[in-house]
């Protein structure tokens, strides 16, 4: 054992060690990364055009579901009443005190805060379901007369709020604009 | 290589001599084969060999399977029609590969109860156990990303909560979401890595298997009396075992040839029976299944997952919301199982002779159903209640029962060794005492 025999030779052994050690592991995080981010979106998949959508032609009461980013929105004019009952909730009967609204970041839960244009009649947003990502079903139904999702029992009302079941969050508002009156770029 | 003595292969002829003398790979095979194994063994103890030999029908079919497969979002659904109606002999294939995920599943949950019920998890076959829960999280990993493959929609649907689950987890789980998929939803991407992973983990299974047997090889098997193999020397060890080849195998092979009756009344007869008709429908992200439910050997885990809700009081405490919550309980249902070694503080191995653990076991096994039950039905207020308290006995059951049990329980007489127990059950023949050649049962 003669590199233990004296103590500037102890030294530079082990620095020998630490450094071949620190290299080799260095150079195997280096190898492992590209491995692992490879896995992330790809430069296409994140190239993501946003899309431009005509909604002249939608009734209040009614809604369109349109792809975007690989996800349905949800594009619902609501009626009269339906405003008026989203509108009634007060804050405190909401699970989720957020308006989860890109276009307002920060609000609070109100309707107001949800829809995209101050009237309240526009209500634009992403599709899917904030437990597990299934698509929820709209047109009323749920125990709160807004949207439903089958997979696992959570009721939204009519502005997109989660009121009861296991989903955390309300319906995610994505960034979206009225281009003219009847054109909405989402993105 | 063995814990357990005994008679080592010799090489006579001299081929045999030449190759043992430079690679000993006939005496590795032959010692396997001969491997003392304890003469009681009932026949619980047959899904070992059981479930090597599905994992080799899965393996086989499965590489035949890809020969014809597309994995593309575009081509998959429709390469997995031209395999059932082109392709020859391909909905043998198909349906054999689909079935025989089912039937494994069958076996590896026979398995498990069996464990749990005559100790095999306790010390010294704590790593044996570990090892078959690493197993077991493989197979399920494999089996998901298998049922995503045809593209239909309860691949897709499915494929999309189970990657949600992801989310849960505080800070990042977005992130993982998005890097599981490669994108921003269950994509082509999606897909692709699934069909390579689907691929790589079965040999992952077939290695752990190795490792497994090595385990339980080196301990001994256990037996229904979860007495030891005693051990001193050759002789002894001869008296409380029999060589697996011939007894072992021939007696497997009948069990396997039974196990495999079943399997091919559902291949050939009802071979949609455990599957969904919705996978005959292609995927679409824009509409959910009405009512989304995982294949049935997923069913009692997706119940515990359901069974978390806001309205469960422990969550009013907890600091993380219910879907976590009900993430962890999933995840930590399997935990607790392979804590059972550490967590089962009695000394007695096999359930034999524990009067009041087999009620609580049984007990085990009707809520392992009850969950099953509850996972398959819609998610009403009832159903997530009776998950709860099924949820609950399941915990109960390992971190109360378990450790409580071994301390309040007065167990009944075990027999000194195998031997005893096994004459006791199978007496010497008056005339002649020659019972050297008894077979096991």
């Amino acid at each position: 054992m003669s590199h233990a025999e004296t103590d500037s030779d102890h030294t530079r052994r082990d620095f020998l060690y630490v450094a071949t050690a620190a290299a080799g592991a260095v150079t195997v995080g280096a190898m492992v990364w590209p491995l692992i981010d490879q896995m992330n979106p790809s430069a296409d998949v994140l190239a993501l055009a946003s899309i431009e959508v005509d909604v002249g032609s939608i009734e209040p009461g009614t809604e369109i579901k349109v792809m975007w980013r690989g996800k349905p929105v949800f594009i619902r004019r609501r009626t009269e009443e339906e405003i008026e009952a989203a509108r009634a909730v007060a804050l405190s009967d909401l699970p989720d005190q957020n308006a989860e609204n890109a276009n307002k970041p920060g609000a609070d839960a109100a309707d107001q805060n949800r829809t995209l244009d101050a009237a309240g009649e526009w209500l634009v947003m992403v599709g899917v379901c904030t437990h597990l990502g299934c698509v929820p079903l709209g047109d009323g139904s749920g125990e709160f007369n807004g949207w439903f999702c089958p997979c696992h029992g959570s009721h939204y009302d009519i502005a997109g709020r989660i009121r009861k079941g296991p989903a955390p969050r309300n319906l995610e508002v994505p960034q979206a604009a009225f281009l003219d009156d009847t054109t909405i770029r989402l993105g | 290589m063995s814990g357990i003595p005994q008679d080592h292969y010799e090489p006579k002829s001299g081929f045999e001599k030449w190759v043992h003398s430079r690679l000993p790979v006939i005496a590795l095979a032959a010692d396997f084969l001969k491997f003392p194994t304890p003469k009681n063994l009932n026949w619980m103890w047959i899904w070992g060999v059981v479930l090597t030999v599905f994992l080799m029908v899965q393996i086989v079919t499965g590489i035949t399977l890809v020969m014809h497969y597309i994995p593309s979002t575009d081509a998959a659904f429709a390469s997995v029609e031209h395999i059932m109606r082109d392709v020859n002999g391909g909905w043998l294939l198909r349906y054999m590969h689909a079935n025989g995920a089912s039937f494994f599943f069958i076996a590896v949950y026979a398995h498990i109860f069996r464990g749990l019920y005559y100790g095999s998890y306790k010390e010294p076959r704590e790593i044996t156990w570990i090892i078959g829960i690493l197993i077991y999280l493989a197979m399920m990993a494999t089996a998901f990303m298998g049922y995503v493959l045809p593209w239909g929609q309860m691949s897709f649907w499915g494929a999309t909560v189970i990657t949600n689950l992801f989310s849960a987890v505080p800070l990042i789980g977005d992130d993982i979401v998005v890097w599981l998929w490669g994108g921003f939803s269950v994509d082509e991407p999606t897909l692709t890595r699934f069909f390579s992973l689907h691929y790589l983990l079965p040999f992952v299974i077939l290695g752990l298997t190795v490792v497994h047997i090595w385990a339980f090889h080196t301990t001994g098997n256990n037996n229904p009396t979860g007495v030891p193999v005693r051990t001193n020397d050759v002789a002894t060890v001869k008296k409380d075992t029999v060589p697996f080849h011939p007894f072992y195998t021939i007696k497997d092979i009948y069990a396997l040839a039974l196990f495999l009756i079943l399997f091919v009344v559902f291949v050939f007869f009802m071979p949609n029976y455990m599957g969904h008709p919705d996978n005959y429908i292609e995927a679409n992200p824009l509409v959910t299944p009405a009512h989304i439910v995982p294949e049935w050997y997923f069913l009692p885990f997706y119940a515990i997952l359901r069974a978390i809700t806001e309205d469960v009081w422990l969550m009013q405490i907890m600091p993380f919301t219910a879907k976590l919550g009900g993430v962890i309980a999933m995840f930590g249902s399997i935990l607790v199982m392979a804590l059972a070694p550490w967590l089962d503080t009695s000394r007695v191995r096999s359930g034999r002779y524990r009067p009041q653990f087999k009620w609580w076991f049984w007990l085990l096994v009707v809520d392992f159903l009850l969950l099953m039950w509850c996972g398959s039905q819609a998610p009403t207020d009832t159903i997530a209640s009776i998950s709860l308290l099924g949820t609950a006995y399941w915990f109960g059951y390992f971190l109360v029962i378990l450790p409580v049990l071994g301390i309040t329980e007065k167990p009944l007489p075990q027999p000194k060794t195998i031997e005893e127990a096994f004459e006791a059950e199978h007496p010497k023949p008056e005339a002649g005492g020659k019972a050297a050649a008894t077979p096991a049962e």
